[in-house]
This record gives structure tokens, C-alpha cells and sequence, in this order.
């Protein structure tokens, strides 16, 4: 029997009356962005951690995410926020109307601590369930630019010490999920799809939790999904869950799986983290079964029944439907 | 006459002509944000009235600016709109606004939500342009949100895909343009960043473009459409402005596209691209950014020049027009002022130099004048 864990990859739009404070208390420029020890920042923050906190509970969310209020550049944040990276100017995110400041490492990434100490926060208002959500490195690096460590297999590896070390320094937390969009959107080739493996899986056995590494969006290169070595070279990583996007990619996502095998749990991206329209919890449960029935290669012993991405892109509202649609779809039967 | 002729000032001084213009959205004066944030209180007593007339003086001053920069074709700044999606969205059935999403920091816009079948309700620029052509000295161009833009930046909850979206939406802009030739307008641009974004649907994009200029001619009569290399009759000139991507990725594809001009940013990366549209030959004119529209260091007419001599790697004089990289909103005003001041100078250098033969660059040299 499949056990259902609703949960999402966190990255959360923030509420509308702490974007206008935040705005106004921290500007709209490039160099607004900066981090800030300033109480009145930092109390905004914490009044709107507690409310996507409270928001995902009231939902009845299985795990509970910190909300990643603070990433002002996305997956790109761990690396805005060090002291030994310059951020410059603004570069899209992806193929999304979105963007980041550019994060060109200038020194060695030391321990920061930043993220351990969001999810510090994070446990004084979460008993149980608490996930972490971290950018994957391979993601990180290649997100990145570099001025210090000499060669991509370089920086890769000082992003991974970094991340390892961040996800070191975590209070105790039940699952963390590792973001690996650019697996998709820029896959690494020869050589470097098994250092991307060996990074993911550095980070992975730093943490004493359930480890999931998401994948998302489509892959230019290829049918769309995962391409077949980069998926092959992941599943070396000791994970014990890769995720899928099944709101971009179904046929080769389950080609995949079928045909490579997969981890004994998996993350399924069954709404669209982009989207207003808000699927409904039997729509969603007939996604997850769609995956289950065609996918004879695995036995999977738990499924986490997710957003396909972040949530930032939604507004407010349409973001927290799509909380309670995701964690009502355990109560659904299959057909 | 050509279609590009007939914006040739009268007393142009130079027997060269490289057509000035901008790519439209200029920095707003802050009266007129607050202006804004009036009209939206309810209880401001500032009223409907009240913000036409805010939203006129600031389009006459900018559209005067323009001119005073000595921009041969000129734009009111898009001083009336916010956004370039969410204007459209607002004017068009069909659509809802659930609440506003970040772009980027603390940046956030109103994105509108697609949830039913689009249709065409109220002129979106027709006032704009009329106002702006009454008080312009200069021919006034109407820069226009593509439907390929509208539909990728906006939620669908109604459209199968992407495509059935966009071409519903690209039957919406041809009306509206019809609407804009019928009240005088005879150069549009049509603006698609979304296309550098996803550059791989630029088989969408042309068939939006195919549907825009559909049937598109001054007074109705003989529409240009029914020849496919043209759809539009000569006296109205359409762009396309695509901005921040590899373009690499949808040429020569551009070539096929019923467009007069093609409008890039090619100076943002110190014109790394500019090869990619030497081969094969470049088809319509081409719009080619000469200043940064995100660096507030004014450019000097040397560099300019330096930087109007690359588009004649791709075409000859006569299809060169000299802009921005695009919209200037961004810019303190009197850096955005001061770099179309520098670029009409170095334009005209140029012509000068190139009537007297002394340009000996790619398509600009004599031997292929």
C-alpha cells in the first residue's frame, strides 16, 4: 500500500500586505536586496513566516515548508546573501518572466548558516513534519558565475561543500527536498552528469532526514524529460526519492522509470506551481494514479504528492487553494 | 514612396536618411505616479477628469522631449499605460486579475488570469495615439504588446495551449490596428520579449504576425495580404521588437515574418550577435539598438557611431533605423534624454559621412551603395 505525503518544494509568494512593507522598507533597486539586520525587516519577516506556516497547516499539509520568504533571487539566494559573492546585474530566471541578480563568486564558499537559521524559526512553529528545501547543486552552480574556483567541476564542488555544510547545520527536519531544475534545462554531458550525481548525493548524506531531489520543467534537449544518462547517473545519488514534473513531462518521465527503475519513495509535480487554474483534489489523485499504474518498474512505498515548482509565481489567494487541494488528495479514492 | 520615406523630415539635412526612433516606454515623472495612486483612492476626490488631464500633460511633455532630441519618429512614452501586459489585459474581455506576483526583488505586477474566450471591447490605443499625433510635430509610432507576450505572461485558465491562446489573441491586435491605421497611425511595433524567452515557438509567432497584418491597409482597400511576403499595404510600416535573448534561435526564421523591421538589443552585449543575421541575408529593415537601456551612463556620438557602423555588417543605409536597445523607463530622465540627444547626433554624423563616401564599412561602402 502507497502512502501519500502532501507537500510542496516551498519557495512561497509572500503574503500581500508584507509585499508592500517589505517593498517599502527595502526599496526596489538591484542594491535594495541586500541582506538586512534591520528589526523592522526582520519582524516582517517572521510575522509573514508564521502566516504561510499557519496557512499550510490549516490546510493540513503532511510536511510543512519554511516558505523561503527571503529568497528575493530565487534558488539563486544561498549565494546572494554570502559575504564572498558580488551580485550583479539582473539576468532571467530560466525561461520564466522572472529574474535574479547575477551571483558571481569572488572567494570560497564558507559556511553561512543562513538557511539553518530560517528553519530555527521555522521549529518554533512547526512540531512535526518540518521539510527543508535547499537549491540542488548542480542547480546552484550552475546558476552561478564564476570568478574564484577556476573550472566548472571546480565551482561545483565549492558549491556542494557549501550546501553540505548549510544542510549540516539544520535543526532536525523530517524530509528536505533538494531543487534540480537545471538537470532539465541545462543538462550537464559527459562526465558532468556523474559529478552532478555525486554532488546531489554529498548533499543528500548531510542531513539526517528523507532526502528528495525534484526535478522540474522540460528539457530543451531530448523528448522533454530527464535526459536517459543524466537520470541513470542520478539514481547513484543515495536519495531516497527523485521528483518529477508531471504537469511539463509524462511520457518520458515514466519511460524513464520503467525502463531505469527509481528510488523507493517519489516526489510526483501533480499541480502546476505556475498556473491559477487550481486543479482539483480528484484530478490531482487521478494524476497519481496515472503514474502508479504506468509505472510497473517500481514499487514505490511512499509518494509525495506535490507542486510541480515553487509557489511563487501564484497570487495569495489561487496559492493557498492550491495548498488545500494538495493535502485533501489523500482522502480521495482511486478509482 | 516608400514605406520608410515617407518619415523623412522635411528639412532633412542630409541626402542619407537613418531613421530616429525609440523602442516607446520612457521614464514617467513622478507627479505622475502620484497622480496614479489619486485617481486609484477612492476617497482622493481625484477624479476621472483629473487623471486625462494628468495623463495628457505628461504625454505632451514626453512626446516633446522626443522631439526635442531630434528623434525623427516619436512615442508619447506610454505615459497611460502601466504594464505592458496588464494594460491590454484590462481593456480586453475574458480575463480576470487574481492578485499581483513578484518579477523579480520586491517588483511585483497585477497578472491577469485568462478565463474565458477573449474578445475585443474598447479601443486600447486609438485615444493614445490621437492625442499623441495632435500635439507631435514628428510622426508618432504606436509601440503594441504582441499576443504571443500577452498570452505567455499572463495565467491561462481557459485556452487548451499556448497557441490556440495566442492566435485568439493575435485576431484581437489585427482590429486593433485596423482601428489605429483608420485613425491615422502608419508605424507600429509590435513588442514579444516572451518570444527571446521561449524563442523555440517562433513558428507561433509568425503565425500570429500572419493573422495581425491580416487584410491591414490605410482606407481599407487593396489589404496587402494577398501577397504572403507583405501583408500590409505600403504606407503603414510594422516592427517587431524582441529583446534579451539568443537570437540565434529564431533566425533566419525572422526573414519569413510579414515585417517591415526587425528591432533589436544588440549593444547590451556589445554586438556578440551581430553575425547572426550577416548570413544568410537579412530581409526586412533592421532596428538596431545603439545605446544601453539599462546602464544611466550616457554613451558619447563617438561610440554611437562606432556602434550604428555594426548595422552595416547585416544591411545598407537604407534599411538601417537607430534606437535604443529598448524602453528607456528605467532611466533617470535626463540620462534617457541625454542618450537620444547623442544617437540622433552620431545618426546624422554618419549620414553626412556617408553622403560624402567616406564610409567604407560592409554593406555601407560606395561599391555597394
Amino acid at each position: 500500500m502507497t502512502e501519500l505525503v502532501s507537500t510542496t518544494p516551498g519557495l512561497y509568494p509572500l503574503p500581500d500586505r508584507a509585499k508592500d512593507e517589505l517593498a517599502d522598507l527595502k526599496g526596489h533597486q538591484k542594491g535594495d536586496l541586500v541582506p538586512t539586520d534591520d528589526p523592522e525587516v526582520t519582524d516582517a519577516y517572521d510575522r509573514a513566516r508564521r502566516e504561510v506556516v499557519d496557512r499550510q497547516q490549516e490546510a493540513g499539509l503532511d510536511r510543512v515548508v519554511e516558505g523561503q520568504l527571503r529568497w528575493d533571487d530565487m534558488l539563486a539566494h544561498p549565494l546572494a546573501v554570502h559575504d564572498n559573492v558580488d551580485t550583479r546585474g539582473i539576468v532571467r530566471y530560466f525561461d520564466n518572466n522572472n529574474f535574479y541578480r547575477e551571483p558571481v563568486v569572488t572567494g570560497e564558499l564558507t559556511p553561512g548558516g543562513d538557511i539553518a537559521a530560517e528553519l530555527d524559526a521555522a521549529t518554533e512553529l512547526v512540531d512535526e513534519g518540518l521539510q527543508a528545501v535547499l537549491p540542488g547543486p548542480y542547480t546552484l552552480a550552475d546558476l552561478a558565475t564564476d570568478d574564484h574556483y577556476g573550472d566548472e567541476a571546480a565551482l561545483l564542488e565549492g558549491v556542494t561543500e557549501f550546501l553540505a555544510a548549510e544542510a549540516g547545520a539544520f535543526p532536525e527536519v523530517e524530509t528536505l527536498f533538494l531543487l534540480e531544475p537545471s538537470l532539465l534545462e541545462s543538462p550537464p554531458g559527459d562526465s558532468a552528469d556523474e559529478r552532478a550525481s555525486d554532488a546531489i548525493d554529498a548533499v543528500a548524506s548531510a542531513v539526517d532526514a528523507d532526502v528528495v531531489a525534484h526535478t522540474y520543467w522540460e528539457s530543451r534537449e531530448g523528448a522533454g524529460g530527464l535526459a536517459e544518462k543524466v537520470y541513470a547517473h542520478l539514481l547513484d545519488a543515495d536519495l531516497d526519492a527523485v521528483g518529477f514534473d508531471f504537469v511539463n513531462g509524462h511520457n518520458e518521465t515514466v519511460y524513464n522509470v520503467n525502463e531505469y527503475g527509481c528510488t523507493g519513495d517519489v516526489a510526483l509535480g501533480v499541480t502546476d506551481g505556475q498556473n491559477t487554474l487550481v486543479e482539483s483534489p480528484s484530478k490531482i489523485r487521478e494524476r497519481v494514479d496515472y503514474v502508479l499504474e504506468n509505472t510497473p518498474g517500481a514499487d514505490f512505498e511512499r509518494v509525495y504528492v506535490t507542486a510541480n515548482t515553487g509557489l511563487f509565481y501564484l497570487p495569495v489567494g489561487k496559492f493557498g487553494r492550491k495548498l488545500d487541494a494538495l493535502a485533501a488528495v489523500e482522502q480521495e479514492v482511486t478509482a | 514612396m516608400t514605406d520608410r520615406e515617407q518619415f523623412r523630415p522635411e528639412n532633412h539635412p542630409n541626402d542619407h536618411f537613418l531613421l530616429t526612433t525609440v523602442v516607446g516606454s520612457y521614464k514617467k515623472p513622478k507627479w505622475v505616479d502620484r497622480a496614479r495612486e489619486l485617481w486609484e483612492e477612492p476617497d482622493s476626490g481625484f477624479d476621472d477628469d483629473n487623471w486625462q488631464e494628468a495623463a495628457d500633460d505628461a504625454a505632451r511633455l514626453i512626446t516633446g522631449e522626443h522631439e526635442r532630441a531630434g528623434l525623427d519618429v516619436v512615442v508619447d512614452g506610454e505615459m497611460r499605460r502601466t504594464e505592458m501586459v496588464e494594460y491590454f489585459a484590462h481593456r480586453i474581455d475574458g480575463y480576470e486579475f487574481p492578485g499581483r506576483v513578484k518579477v523579480w526583488g520586491h517588483n511585483t505586477f497585477d497578472k491577469p488570469a485568462v478565463v474565458d474566450d477573449v474578445a475585443y471591447d474598447e479601443p486600447w490605443l486609438v485615444d493614445e495615439f490621437e492625442f499623441t499625433d495632435s500635439v507631435a510635430e514628428r510622426p508618432v509610432k504606436v509601440p503594441i504588446t504582441g499576443p504571443y507576450t500577452i498570452a505567455r505572461f499572463s495565467f491561462n485558465e481557459h485556452y487548451d495551449d499556448y497557441e490556440e491562446y495566442a492566435y485568439a489573441l493575435a485576431d484581437l491586435v489585427n482590429t486593433e490596428i485596423e482601428n489605429l491605421v483608420d485613425a491615422g497611425a502608419r508605424y507600429i511595433q509590435i513588442d514579444e520579449p516572451a518570444l527571446a524567452m521561449t524563442p523555440d515557438d517562433h513558428a507561433v509567432v509568425g503565425e500570429c504576425l500572419e493573422r495581425i497584418v491580416d487584410d491591414i491597409s490605410v482606407g481599407g482597400a487593396n489589404g496587402g495580404s494577398s501577397d504572403a511576403s507583405d501583408g500590409v499595404s505600403e504606407e503603414v510600416r510594422v516592427g517587431l521588437h524582441v529583446c534579451y535573448g539568443d537570437y540565434s534561435r529564431i533566425y533566419p526564421e525572422v526573414n519569413d515574418y510579414p515585417i517591415d523591421e526587425f528591432d533589436v538589443e544588440l549593444f547590451n552585449d556589445d554586438y556578440q550577435q551581430i553575425d547572426v543575421f550577416a548570413d544568410p541575408e537579412f530581409e526586412p529593415d533592421l532596428a538596431l539598438g545603439v545605446v544601453d537601456a539599462h546602464h544611466a551612463e550616457v554613451e558619447s556620438v563617438e561610440q554611437i557611431k562606432q556602434n550604428i557602423l555594426e548595422g552595416f555588417k547585416v544591411v545598407p543605409p537604407e534599411k538601417l533605423t537607430i534606437s535604443p536597445d529598448c524602453g528607456l523607463k528605467l532611466l533617470p530622465r535626463e540620462a534617457a534624454y541625454g542618450k537620444m540627444e547623442n544617437m540622433v547626433r552620431a545618426a546624422r554624423e554618419i549620414e553626412r559621412e556617408l553622403d560624402a563616401g567616406e564610409i567604407d564599412v560592409g554593406l555601407a561602402a560606395p561599391s555597394a551603395d
